[in-house]
């Protein structure tokens, strides 16, 4: 099956799926028209250049913005008027491009609150007795994400690649079923790539992505298929090599010809 | 860094950590009616109590939450109110002298409400907004319980309003006053540092830091906000209570707008980051408040300018240390902690 399909006949068992979202901001369209459909379990990367309006579409589907038209569907369920923490309840995570920690609190408090923030209990006053299972739940996390050795460090007083290892921990909190991650490897060392691959890769079947990335070697390493975007539209769907070999892509992104 | 030595020092029991100052300062406030008088136990201690447990809550809402509300003092007057309306008072036409387990549970309840109302009101703002719809509902309650005589009886409001004869003792005598004005004043202290570290306290902290990310990990922000300001009026509703009780009478001007703003100005000078910081400013309000006309005549000065002495011990305070006394305590600690040797920090 081609991915370029349209989208309507891809069915109504996409994992997320989008119709028609256009968001403006007074007269510019950030995006317009944009028409996506994810299955369970997939690996999606989106592709385009600064200003191709990747992370308003990812604004949009985990509500931060509403659209200003179409409709987002999150596992069949419309949830395109739903405020942000009723889709994140729904099994949505995302990541930001910019650290968006809380910095005054510790590595395992921020892990905890991710925890606690899609299960019960939210307004609890009683503290989290000992051996309590979102307690456990938080070192598992902390420890999925190397990060057990600063679990108790500030997160203000982390060094930028373990802040965005703490970004993904907090993605990867409750059971998530569908995650955005807004350029994970931006400003990692090479061996920290690495380490981000490995992650991405070793996450369970089930749990499908879509990965905003510059570093095309990362990107395509982990997705098994590729949306590009332009000027806020969708440009382009397919396989990782088809995008790749695609002349109107290399004309476009990579500025012709590239070496 | 020594991370895992700091890690080891976390390990000991509650009572352990409880470092050496913090027993001084409990064995000095136990016994101090053993050599203290009337006055100062009644006076100063028993408002320091009540105003830094209501201004305790302001910093729960300001430090915690990043929500500078005014309208404190008003959710504890109005519970003030509420005690004279429902207990017992000198205006016999309208109170309705309820036993006190039933006026205090009600006192409390319709306060939180109320603190709730406005907390549903003010989470829509933020930063200087917050500051002005809450005062604008402070002053509101200011001129309504003035001018309305079927609840609040005006301009006069309730006087004779003493606290129940519970266990035969008399609340009302300096030292069991004292006793019982400073038990609330822990009891709320140590609520509040708490529920500080409770899955609703941390959240609150996350909802100051980063609302938007708050969001994203499933927490509804605004209902968040909403119950914080429920909890601090359950808390400015004790401080209410005892304020009516110390008082024994309750009138408009109790929760007015210069009530409003001291409160204010207790936690900031105080410091809004521990909750130890509003009793910290509740002390220096009350000691300026109690002692300045008489230093004042003693230099020959009007006794009426002990405002001028507070607003410049308030702007001395806020110059030096925008953080308020803590603040200046934490830098005193870190220049000492600096002095020691660099290698050995926190020799114990």
């Amino acid at each position: 099956m081609s991915f370029a399909e349209p989208i309507g006949q891809v069915g109504s068992g996409a994992a997320l799926e989008l119709t028609n979202v256009s968001k403006l901001f007074g007269a510019l369209a950030a995006i317009s028209d944009v028409s996506l459909s994810v299955r369970p379990g997939e690996r999606r990367a989106v592709l385009g250049s600064n200003g191709a309006g990747k992370t308003t579409l990812f604004n949009c589907v985990t509500g931060d913005f509403l659209p200003t038209t179409g409709t987002i569907r999150l596992f069949g369920e419309d949830v395109t008027a739903f405020p942000a923490y009723e889709r994140i309840r729904r099994g949505l995570r995302r990541t930001y491009q910019i650290s968006l920690l809380f910095g005054g609190l510790t590595v395992s408090d921020n892990v905890y609150l991710a925890c606690r923030g899609v299960s019960r209990g939210r307004f609890s006053l009683l503290r989290p007795r000992k051996g309590d299972a979102l307690a456990a739940q938080t070192e598992e996390l902390i420890d999925a994400v190397r990060l057990t050795p600063v679990r108790d460090t500030k997160v203000a007083e982390l060094s930028y690649g373990q802040q965005r290892q703490l970004e993904i921990a907090l993605a990867l909190a409750g059971a998530p079923r569908f995650i955005l991650f807004d350029e994970p490897a931006a400003g990692l060392s090479p061996t920290e790539r690495g380490e981000l691959v490995k992650i991405l890769t070793g996450l369970p079947d089930h749990i499908g992505f879509i990965i905003i990335e510059h570093d095309m070697d990362v990107a395509l390493r982990v997705a098994e298929s590729v949306t590009m975007m332009h000027n806020g539209r969708v440009f382009k769907e397919g396989k990782p090599e088809e995008i790749e070999e695609d002349p109107e892509v290399q004309e476009l992104y990579l500025g012709g010809g590239h070496e | 860094m020594s991370l895992a030595e700091r890690r080891v020092e976390r390990e000991p029991t509650a009572i352990d950590r409880i470092p050496a100052p913090v027993w001084a300062l409990a064995a000095i406030l136990l016994t101090m009616p053993a050599y203290a008088n009337d006055f100062i136990l009644f006076q100063v201690m028993g408002w320091t109590f009540i105003l830094g447990t209501i201004a305790l809550s302001l910093m729960f809402l300001a430090g915690y939450g990043g929500m500078v509300s005014l309208i404190q003092m008003t959710v504890a007057g109005l519970a003030g109110y509420m005690v004279a309306l429902f207990g017992n008072s000198g205006i016999e036409s309208l109170s309705l002298f309820l036993p006190w387990y039933v006026y205090i549970p009600l006192a409390i309840v319709i306060a939180a409400i109320f603190g709730t109302i406005v907390g549903a009101l003010a989470v829509r703002t933020e930063g200087i907004y917050t500051i002005m719809i809450t005062l604008a509902i402070a002053s509101a309650f200011f001129y309504f319980s003035r001018q309305n005589y079927s609840i609040f009886n005006g301009y006069t409001g309730f006087n004779l309003v003493i606290p129940p004869d519970l266990f035969g003792v008399d609340w009302r005598q300096p030292v069991a006053f004292y006793y019982l004005s400073g038990g609330v004043a822990l009891l709320a202290y140590l609520a509040v540092v708490y529920v500080s570290r409770s899955p609703f306290g941390l959240a609150l902290q996350g909802v100051r830091d980063n609302p938007r990310r708050m969001a994203a990990l499933g927490f509804n922000v605004t209902a968040h906000r909403i119950a914080a300001y429920t909890f601090a009026a359950v808390i400015a509703a004790f401080g209410g209570i005892l304020l009516v009780w110390q008082n024994s009478q309750i009138s408009p001007g109790t929760s007015g707008i210069p009530a409003v703003i001291d409160i204010l100005v207790i936690a900031v000078v105080g410091g809004i980051g521990r909750p130890i910081g509003p009793f910290i400013g509740a002390l220096i309000y009350v000691l300026l408040r109690t002692f300045s006309p008489d230093v004042l005549t003693a230099l020959d000065l009007s006794g009426e300018r002990f405002k001028t002495v507070i607003g410049l011990g308030f702007l001395i305070i806020v110059f030096w240390s925008p953080d308020g006394v803590l603040g200046l305590w934490d830098k005193w600690r870190a220049a000492r902690d600096k002095a020691e040797d660099p290698l050995r920090r926190r020799a114990k």
